[in-house]
């Protein structure tokens, strides 16, 4: 007999196949009716397994309950419309019914969801929180928990996204073939946003950061896996997040300190990830578009190359220099700078540093301590400082400090 | 930024080119970092020049030796900061090249 520990994994997974599924079939507008019956499913679920137990095909027990929960509520729905309307519906059969839970649904489904979810009509922040709720299954205290923010403001995000979008009068379908780049962008966007929380969030939670980055991926995955959304730039966004996730076990300390490239311990990287990513990489190189994630991706590929050659830094230089053209980002910046000192000379990528002048951005004046360190104590220090004073996290200002202590 | 090149003088060798792209390369992506950069378009060196009369000839110009290779856009708050700018273009190291800077008065963008 299972423990009822093991559920609350599975409730994540299948809450988020049967609320698509059952959104898809009741419409946009009802989606807090396929909500809730969902969570009843598995409010029954857990009255009823920790009883008796977990059945032994779990998946097929919870399914068969949503289905038979959906099919009251639809006939419901359907004696309420009849008494208001004077035509009599055709004969209720079996067949509409039916609520259809294959795979192929479930992943059409999810896939449609998708690009709900990921509409430019609501925020960003809007759309990541409906990915992990409605796409992930994620509950809202760990969704509160990711943001560092209340369990009241996330459930006033999600309601607020879901008037706009039934403002909107969205469907649950694939975009037309004119719309599918640029709504294909959106949803790219939006998974690269939920990596990115994950990898550099600031939340102290490690297990829920690392569950960000691989539902950013299996979300990715999904869209690779289909024909209509198997685009270059979807491939590149998967490689670029697998070689990210190679380092998620060296980069932390179990004190959750951040532990600097130049210090991680190579057998910590993962392998399997790094090869998995160079795989999605070759696909990416197929067509003719070259996306930012394309380069980011490329840039990615040689951080998982540790040698401090002057090719990796050549190639990553150049890579830097097409990013920026394409897709400016302070960031960016500061890393393509770096990149300059160790292909050119520090004294080179100094010039260049100081033309940037991101005052506020306590990553440039760590570039600056870093650039100055080996050349000028004094200088190096005080833009270490300054570094220091304008940090946002501990994780940060322990990083930095330990630079200073090394002057 | 206009970009005009000395054709009379010698094609340098693919190695040459190579270095010089990465120079160039180096210099836009300088421009790009300070978040300076617009946008960039390379022309080819083959082309057409039509004069009045329904004259049509190969070009560019044959006869003119500065021919535009290409232009990029930047944002600058002025005339010496985009002189500033173009100063650190690897074209200008070739003897009879020349990087002109104009200011755009008016742009038409088709509308999406």
């Amino acid at each position: 007999m299972e423990s009822v520990a093991l559920i609350p994994h599975l409730f994540r997974t299948e809450y988020s196949k049967i609320v698509t599924v059952l959104a898809s079939r009741f419409g946009f507008d009802e989606i807090e009716i396929a909500e809730d019956i969902a969570s009843e499913t598995f409010f029954t679920a857990a009255q009823t397994w920790g009883i008796n137990g977990v059945p032994p095909n779990a998946t097929a027990w919870l399914y068969s309950v949503a289905k038979n929960k959906a099919k009251n509520y639809l006939q419901r729905d359907n004696l309420f419309a009849n008494k208001i309307t004077a035509e009599l519906k055709s004969a209720a059969s079996d067949e509409t019914m039916e609520i259809d839970l294959s795979s192929q649904n479930i992943n059409d489904s999810q896939l449609q969801m998708m690009f709900v979810v990921c509409h430019p009509a609501i925020s960003p922040e809007s759309q990541i929180a409906l990915s992990l709720r409605i796409l992930c299954g994620f509950g809202i205290e760990e969704i509160a928990d990711a943001f560092l923010t209340s369990k009241e403001n996330i459930n006033k995000r999600l309601f607020r996204a879901k008037e706009k979008l039934r403002e909107v009068k969205i469907k649950i379908e694939f975009p037309l073939h004119a719309e599918m780049d640029s709504r294909l962008s959106a949803v790219l966007t939006t998974i690269y946003l939920l990596f990115n929380e994950g990898y550099y969030s600031v939340s102290q939670n490690k297990t829920v950061r690392k569950e960000l980055c691989l539902e950013a991926m299996r979300l990715c995955t999904m869209l690779v896996e289909n024909k209509t959304t198997n685009k270059p730039q979807v491939n590149a966004l998967l490689a670029l997040m697998c070689f990210h996730a190679s380092r998620f076990d060296a980069r932390v300390d179990d004190e959750g300190e951040l532990i600097l490239y130049e210090d991680q311990d190579i057998n910590l990287w993962n392998t399997g990830l790094i090869n998995k990513g160079a795989c999605f990489l070759n696909f990416a190189s197929a067509g003719n578009n070259l996306s930012k994630y394309h380069l980011e991706a490329g840039i990615a590929y040689w951080n998982t190359r540790k040698a401090d050659t002057n090719e990796k830094w050549e190639h990553i230089l150049q890579l830097y220099n097409h990013l920026l053209q394409v897709a400016y980002s302070p960031i960016a910046a500061l890393n393509r700078t770096y990149a300059l000192s160790k292909a050119h000379s520090k004294q080179e990528a100094i010039i260049e540093a100081e033309k940037l002048n991101l005052i506020g951005n306590p990553f440039y004046f760590v570039l600056l301590g870093e650039l100055y360190t080996g050349i000028d104590r004094e200088k190096a220090e005080t833009n270490f400082k300054t570094a220091l004073s304008l940090s946002k996290t501990d994780a940060n200002r322990t990083a930095i400090q330990k630079k200073i202590n090394k002057l | 930024m206009l970009f005009r090149m000395d054709n009379t003088m010698q094609t340098p060798s693919p190695e040459q080119l190579e270095v010089y792209m990465k120079q160039y390369h180096d210099w836009v992506g300088g421009i790009a970092a300070q978040n300076k950069f617009s946008g960039g378009t390379g022309l080819s060196t083959e082309g057409r020049v039509l004069l009045p009369n329904n004259v049509v000839t190969d070009g560019p110009f044959a006869e003119i030796k500065e021919a535009i290779a290409g232009f990029i856009t930047i944002k600058a708050k002025d005339f010496d900061e985009a002189v500033n700018l173009a100063k650190g273009c690897p074209m200008l190291k070739g003897e009879g090249n020349s990087v002109e800077v104009r200011k755009i008065s008016g742009r038409h963008n088709k509308e999406d």
